[in-house]
């Protein structure tokens, strides 16, 4: 009876850490289904008071958030598998290989995991328009290459430590050839770490705003985060609220979507660089 | 072929590879050419990482050394230490380092607390867990430019509800300096919480449950538990949590940026670096701020790592 009574009072305190966490996300909602007209109106309630599609309509009638949309996905994607790619090299190098620079390569990762990237929105900015790659996606994507590295190449050295490689041996003792000993036997353990990583590295890209806005200035390289914050400088007394709402909302939807299927593999991938590495 | 005799042709396997590496000079030729396999796959990553930070950083140094504005690139001109001096006794540097190190020093502090309680809930929590686990990581994963409007809407005058809830009527959160930042902070550690709960919690369940059985056995209290037991096993994630969340804290732009713009004294140092270089095109006041933040960033992680390595140490002499 009495772990019964605890069981439930824990699960009461669950609830709670949920309230805080999905809160401010039911009000972003609530906001984006506002009447833009109406919305400020008196004395502002939580919910709306009559539920409307218009700022949706907004939003994707806006040619600016559209492409924004198409250039945050395009950049994150292609840096995401550029970044896990090479930093796969390195993870193999690191758990598996006996070389020198081991040591100078994992603390290289960690100060730049450290690295103030403000520091670099002036040279970098320099140096773009120099070489011609500022406000374009390949102007993004290097950056966003470099910066996901750290992440990527603790998390996935971490799984693979963790990969019985001799497996690999095993299956060529049976008869297995190299490249089959590869595909079905190394391949489908790796996998799930590298896929981990994966999501990570994209949750990164898709959020970071102050090189995209640094680093672009049309909407042929800029990114959501950074369409937004200008979507409200354009007016200064008619913000609009409602419409950025809508936007966030849209965005938001990628990141709730991959949490709810992957939410074990995230939560793995979070700890596993940090705790054991 | 079934996992089963894969794992004993693994075992086969791992011994026939440790008699053919007694032999030294299979060994030496096997080495080598295992160095020359982990240069060559670490290469990419040790090129992209050393050139897209290590060179920009060094041209920042090179252009700190000079007045230089895009806006009048002919009057570029070598003046040496002198934008250090400007920078370091403007007033605006020092308020801003003030800023930011409060915002660190709080957010870091609530989350270090909130973060415990809620791997604690995760740790006990039996029916929903992964329910729980699954809700905490959406503020993890949000946008954080996204999470700072929604937390701003919701404390704006026109717009928010919290003044209607909590009977402030006509307070303007946004229009003085302590109020923004709370409201800043609040933003930051809704956002960032999660990642130090989830750290938390991979420490906590490393702590040995026999260890707690047996304080309880003895007669421990709750609390003796918690600061005898619990926490110096959780030293090392805690360590780490600390030390992420600092210098992630410490680089705070997108919050003032989206809630204040750096109005009524709420500029950080990212921000004041972002607006040398990227809106006044100061490109060289502005280097030098940017070495001073990455020093600054630097001085962080040695006092840190510094105080790691002695917790280790103890640790290790603990044992």
């Amino acid at each position: 009876m009495d772990g019964r009574r605890t069981s439930n009072w824990w699960s009461l305190w669950g609830a709670l850490v949920l309230v805080w966490a999905l809160f401010p996300l039911a009000w972003m909602v609530s906001l984006s289904f506002k009447d833009p007209a109406t919305f400020r109106s008196g004395s502002p309630r939580f919910w709306p008071e009559s539920w409307t599609w218009e700022n949706y309509r907004t939003v994707f009638d806006n040619s600016l958030f559209t492409a924004a949309l198409r250039n945050s996905f395009g950049i994150a994607l292609i840096a995401t598998v550029l970044s896990v790619v090479v930093a796969m090299f390195a993870a193999y190098a690191i758990a598996r290989l006996d070389f020198p620079g081991k040591n100078i390569l994992l603390s290289l990762a960690l100060a730049i995991a450290m690295f103030p990237q403000a520091a670099l929105v002036g040279p970098l900015f320099d140096m773009w328009r120099g070489l011609g790659i500022y406000d374009t996606w390949i102007g993004l994507i290097l950056p966003y290459l470099t910066f996901a590295l750290p992440l990527s190449i603790w998390t996935m050295s971490a799984f693979f430590r963790q990969i019985p490689w001799e497996m690999e041996q095993a299956a060529q003792v049976d008869g297995a050839t190299p490249w089959q000993a590869f595909r079905k036997v190394i391949v489908p353990l790796a996998a799930p770490g590298v896929f981990t990583t994966a999501i990570l590295t994209f949750f990164f890209c898709w959020n970071e705003f102050l090189l995209a806005s640094s680093l672009t200035s049309t909407d042929s390289a800029r990114t959501v985060p950074a369409a937004l914050s200008f979507f409200t400088g354009q007016s200064q007394f008619e913000s609009p609220v409602t419409a950025v709402m809508a936007a966030s909302v849209v965005v938001t939807i990628p990141v709730v979507i991959l949490v709810l299927l992957f939410q074990r593999r995230i939560v793995a991938g979070l700890t596993a660089g940090a705790v054991k590495g | 072929m079934n996992l089963t005799t894969v794992r004993s042709r693994a075992r086969l396997a791992g011994g026939t590879h440790s008699a053919t590496s007694a032999a030294p000079a299979a060994r030496t030729d096997r080495s080598r050419h295992e160095r020359r396999l982990g240069l060559l796959l670490a290469a990419p990553s040790f090129v992209v990482m050393v050139a897209v930070t290590a060179y920009p950083l060094l041209y920042a140094v090179v252009l700190s050394l000079y007045r230089y504005r895009l806006t009048d690139p002919a009057g570029k001109e070598f003046i040496g230490l002198e934008n250090y001096v400007t920078v370091l006794r403007d007033p605006i540097w020092w308020a801003d380092v003030a800023t930011t190190a409060i915002i660190t020093l709080v957010s870091v502090a609530v989350e270090l607390v909130l973060g415990f309680a809620f791997a604690w809930v995760m740790y006990k929590v039996l029916r929903g867990r992964s329910l729980v686990r699954t809700g905490i990581l959406i503020p993890y994963g949000i946008v954080t430019v996204v999470s700072a409007f929604v937390w701003r809407y919701a404390f704006q005058l026109d717009s928010g509800f919290v003044n209607q809830w909590f009977g402030l009527a006509e307070f303007n959160w946004f229009g003085g300096r302590w109020s923004s930042l709370f409201v800043i902070t609040l933003s930051e550690i809704w956002k960032t919480t999660p990642f130090i709960s989830l750290l938390l919690l991979a420490g906590l369940v490393q702590v040995p449950g026999e260890l707690l059985e047996a304080a309880t056995v003895d007669g421990a209290t709750a609390r003796q538990r918690l600061q005898k037991v619990i926490l110096p096993n959780m030293k090392a994630a805690i360590m780490v949590a600390l030390l992420f969340r600092t210098l992630d804290a410490w680089r705070i732009f997108d919050n003032p940026y989206v809630m204040t713009g750096g109005a009524n004294n709420t500029e950080t140092l990212s921000f004041l670096a972002y607006r040398q270089n990227v809106s006044l095109v100061n490109l060289g006041a502005g280097s030098a701020v940017s070495v001073l933040l990455f020093l600054t960033v630097v001085l962080i992680a040695f006092v840190f790592i510094k105080g790691f390595r002695t917790d280790l140490g103890q640790m290790k002499g603990q044992r």
